[in-house]
């Protein structure tokens, strides 16, 4: 259900990873207590180094993302949050569709108007 | 963690013309380390010397803890290591079940489950002549007679050369399942891309001289390429900032790449009350390639 990251796009391949198991979260294709695969069969599968697996799940873990069971494996943890978390992410789309489409309005085709978002994430990540 | 292979001060000569010049490695015991470089900066010649096959001008290193200089615990460091050379020098006239079989009666730690895996997986011939294999072929009995062996660590020396697209994710998969295993693997490379792919950490060699050494994130997360146009024309000496690799002005915009201390390199730009400025991440081909330009 993952994707292979992209390996020279520039961003880590551990933040990439990170993205999309967040993603499908907010997207409610992975939902609370639904088990991620193993690091070794996560690593072979998107063929990326298992330590960058084991840095993923460590950080999800911490930031309450993840609950790893030892012996078990790691599974989308339960949260409070999850179903507001999901609205707020349908909101956003609904918002990402309205500003796009206002975009193209003003005449900007979606090449550009990738490229103007890239540029204001970057700025944003650097100005943290 | 442990060093498994440590170098300190590392230099060979032929004649006159310096091809290790002064190195200092460290790779980390469970790490996929990247080995990168031109052809000619002096890859093969440090992996040849950790190998104990060609000896130090000057300069110690240490494999497992075991000195690369002394014919004694080079012996024991090759008990550990298994290395899969450029030029694949096998026996033409044996078959491949022939060489398999013969390999093996030298590794009491063979595993054959997954020389079986790897059959099947490189989809090699058992009863083909080696001088009839492929470039291909050949290259993936060579890294089936390495990776069976069992070893510590894993040294490939430009592993996927000549190997299609699909090959190479094969080979790249199964050194995944080897780290997966614990074992280290120091992997020298030009393909810088598939490096990218499952290395955590990265050493650059240029002319004979480490050029960078640093995680793999670490580098994906502190080199930015940062472009800013300015309201007047501007000097390549109004940025020379720590952390700035290279600068090309250029009427009044300037080109910057920086490989840390992004912030206040952007404080810097503003100050300098920029109109424009743009921040993207760099891959590691063109930090490669900046690195070596910068220097020739």
């Amino acid at each position: 259900m993952f994707r292979k990251p992209n390996p020279s796009s520039g961003v880590p391949i551990y933040v990439q990873l990170k993205e999309q198991i967040r993603h499908a979260i907010e997207t409610g294709a992975l939902s609370a207590g639904d088990q991620l695969p193993g690091i070794r069969g996560m690593a072979e599968t998107l063929v990326v180094n298992p330590n960058t697996v084991i840095k993923v799940y460590r950080e999800l873990e911490q930031e309450g993302v993840l609950e790893i069971r030892h012996g078990l494996g790691a599974f989308i943890a339960l949260r409070r949050r999850r179903q507001s978390r999901t609205e707020e992410f349908r909101d956003g789309q609904r918002l990402a569709r309205e500003f796009v489409d206002a975009l193209k309005e003003q005449g900007l085709d979606e090449r550009e108007i990738r490229r103007l978002i890239e540029a204001e994430l970057a700025g944003d990540f650097q100005r943290r | 963690m442990a060093a498994v292979i440590e170098t300190v001060e590392l230099k060979k000569n032929y004649g006159k013309h310096e091809a290790v010049r002064g190195l200092n490695l460290s790779v980390q015991a469970g790490s996929v380390c990247a080995f990168l470089g031109q052809n000619g900066a002096g890859k093969t010649t440090t992996i040849k010397m950790l190998l104990g096959m060609v000896h130090p001008s000057s300069g110690t290193g240490s494999v497992f803890g075991r000195r690369i200089d002394n014919e004694n615990d080079s012996l024991l460091i090759r008990q550990k290591v298994a290395f899969v050379a450029e030029d694949k020098r096998l026996y033409d006239y044996m078959t491949v079940e022939e060489i398999v079989r013969f390999t093996k009666t030298f590794f009491p730690r063979w595993n054959h489950d997954f020389e079986r895996r790897l059959m099947e997986q490189f989809d090699l011939p058992p009863k083909r002549k080696i001088r009839e294999l492929s470039k291909g072929m050949r290259t993936k009995l060579a890294l089936l007679l390495g990776f069976a062996r069992g070893c510590e660590l894993l040294i490939l020396d430009e592993p996927t050369e000549g190997l299609d697209p699909v090959a190479v994710e094969d080979v790249l998969q199964i050194v995944v399942s080897m780290t997966a295993e614990g074992t280290t693997v120091f992997f020298s490379s030009h393909q810088i891309v598939e490096v990218e792919q499952i290395a955590d950490h990265v050493l650059m060699i240029d002319r004979g001289q480490l050029v960078m050494d640093a995680p793999m994130d670490q580098v994906k997360e502190q080199y930015r390429h940062i472009q800013a146009v300015f309201p007047d024309p501007v000097d390549e000496r109004d940025f020379r900032l720590p952390g700035i690799e290279t600068i090309q002005a250029k009427g009044c915009a300037v080109s910057l790449v920086a490989s840390h201390n992004v912030d206040s390199i952007l404080e810097h730009v503003h100050m300098l009350r920029a109109t424009n400025v743009d921040v993207v991440p760099l891959s590691l081909k063109e930090i490669f390639l900046g690195k070596v330009k910068a220097r020739s």
